[in-house]
């Protein structure tokens, strides 16, 4: 087995004016592994995602896709490395200007340049593996409950079989049914894809179902890395308290008194 | 405390300098894009619908009654001076070199700018803008370069149509209202009318065209905030637009027509 993380990050930091967002943040994530970030609002979650992503640009630090250094790379070089990310938003940011099949082969379209009678058969499959009928693919993304906009995001993110998966909340706003379904479609596309992911919740039950290695990120550091299996036991007392959402503990919520 | 009112002053001014270089620089970076490939045909066409097609029935109907309206009222004024011939050179002149392009300018930035950036504004706040740029698609190419190229070309187009409707009404009332003869009256038009005057209201339509494009765009693309962020960026982008076609229509009158 290789010894290269897919993805390594070292003191990675992102200030916005003089709020200390992430403060030197490592992490390893090895090919092929589901890596999930816990963590509170506000903790730096998505903004660690979108700094990976090359959406964000970080202060200090580094960030490696299969031992590059993606910040030191030129903009041709990052545009191919996020070539090879799929990303699943945290409200789908479906477009809403595409019907659902053009947005679910809109990356096709994008990288590949095939033909738009291609795409669109291809977008069918893919809606097929997320559950979807092929019929779905005409329909407008307003047309669409919740539950499929987000497996309509799924099918989009899965659609180039990208090597690296990004999920940021993936059942907010979910009924617990629905967000078990997209969490098996998660594990079920991570598997098939063989792809590396990152996921980023707070929740706990979809954590446990989608994550083979867990971390906790807590004012723009990570504080615990560990296997998923022991989220809710890890012996870490700021896991815990998050875990089992206890008031009591060392995380102390900021509210204005 | 006088020191405090020349801080603010400062900073006012170095926040308006910081604005506009970020305009500037956003301007170049969405113009660079419209030469650079990949090019985005669809987005392109859709905007030039938007801009052109969809703008048509406002920019006729402003055009037409403008037309009509200067005819009366130069009637009016003219009259007094036993100069009523004038009338059809005045209403050919004011509507090509002024009216069809700033009153066309004006209309379409109300309904096209504010659009624009209400469209960008709400992708940008529900991350699709983000999610473009995770598809391996440059917003700025895939959003910016065709509404620009567009607003570039569209505007030209609805112009020429003004400029058409614009003379007809003015037409109209001349022959049916002021007892004008037809032959006559489209005679002085044809005689006064140059092709400068034509030249230099396409000219402007087509920088108005840029500039509506270009604070769409601008104000959508830097929303933030959620709805109240995109309802700011709307209005942002239709005052902005509206004062710059005013004040870029003096800048360019000038450069045309001062002796």
């Amino acid at each position: 087995m290789t010894t290269v993380p897919k993805i390594r990050l070292r003191g990675v930091c992102k200030s916005f004016g003089d709020k200390l967002v992430l403060d030197g943040v490592d992490l390893d994530v090895m090919p092929g592994t589901s890596m999930v970030v816990i963590g509170g609002s506000g903790s730096g979650k998505s903004v660690l995602l979108k700094c990976i992503l090359g959406l964000i640009e970080p202060d200090a630090g580094s960030i490696e896709i299969d031992g590059q250094n993606v910040l030191a790379m030129d903009r041709p070089a990052r545009e191919a490395a996020r070539a090879r990310i799929g990303m699943l938003f945290q409200n789908g940011a479906l477009f809403d200007s595409l019907p659902v099949w053009e947005n679910v082969a809109f990356g096709l379209l994008a990288q590949r340049k095939i033909a738009r009678a291609a795409a669109k058969a291809k977008a069918v499959e893919v809606l097929g593996q997320v559950g979807l009928a092929g019929s779905v693919g005409d329909l407008w993304p307003a047309e669409l409950s919740g539950g499929m906009q987000k497996r309509v995001a799924l099918a989009r993110a899965i659609a180039a079989t990208p090597e690296i998966l990004f999920f940021d909340e993936p059942t907010t706003g979910l009924d617990p049914i629905m967000g078990a379904v997209i969490d098996g479609l998660i594990v079920d596309c991570v598997k098939r894809l063989g792809s590396t992911a990152i996921a980023i919740t707070h929740d706990m039950l979809s954590a446990r179902r989608i994550g083979d290695q867990a971390a906790m990120i807590h004012k723009g550091r990570i504080v615990w890395q560990s296997d998923a299996y022991g989220l809710m036991e890890s012996g870490n007392p700021m896991v815990d308290q998050f875990t089992h959402g206890r008031r009591e503990g060392p995380i102390q919520m900021e509210l204005r008194k | 405390m006088m020191l405090d009112g020349v801080a603010t002053l400062g900073r006012a001014a170095l926040g308006t300098c910081r604005g506009a270089g970020r305009l500037v620089l956003f301007a170049l970076a969405g113009l660079s894009h419209i030469v650079r490939p990949p090019f985005y045909f669809r987005a392109f066409f859709r905007a030039m619908l938007d801009i052109g097609y969809f703008s048509l029935p406002v920019v006729a109907l402003t055009a037409v009654f403008t037309g009509m309206v200067l005819a009366l009222q130069s009637s009016t004024g003219l009259s007094r001076f036993s100069a009523d011939s004038a009338i059809a050179s005045l209403v050919v002149l004011s509507v090509t070199r002024e009216l069809g392009p700033v009153l066309a300018g004006l209309m379409v930035a109300g309904r096209v700018g504010a659009a624009m950036a209400a469209e960008i504004g709400t992708m940008r706040v529900t991350d699709q803008v983000d999610a473009l740029s995770t598809l391996s698609t440059n917003p700025m190419k895939y959003l910016v370069a065709p509404r620009l190229l567009a607003g570039l070309i569209a505007l030209p187009l609805l112009v020429v149509i003004a400029d058409i409707l614009g003379v007809l009404g003015g037409f109209i009332i001349a022959t049916l209202k002021l007892g004008f003869n037809a032959a006559t009256y489209l005679g002085n038009t044809l005689t006064f009318m140059q092709t400068q005057d034509v030249v230099s209201g396409l000219v402007k339509a087509a920088v108005f065209g840029l500039l509506i494009s270009l604070m769409g765009c601008y104000h959508g693309y830097n929303s933030k905030g959620g709805a109240q962020g995109v309802g700011a960026a709307t209005t942002a982008a239709v005052v902005a637009a509206s004062v710059l076609i005013l004040a870029f229509d003096y800048v360019l009158t000038e450069l045309f027509f001062a002796r």
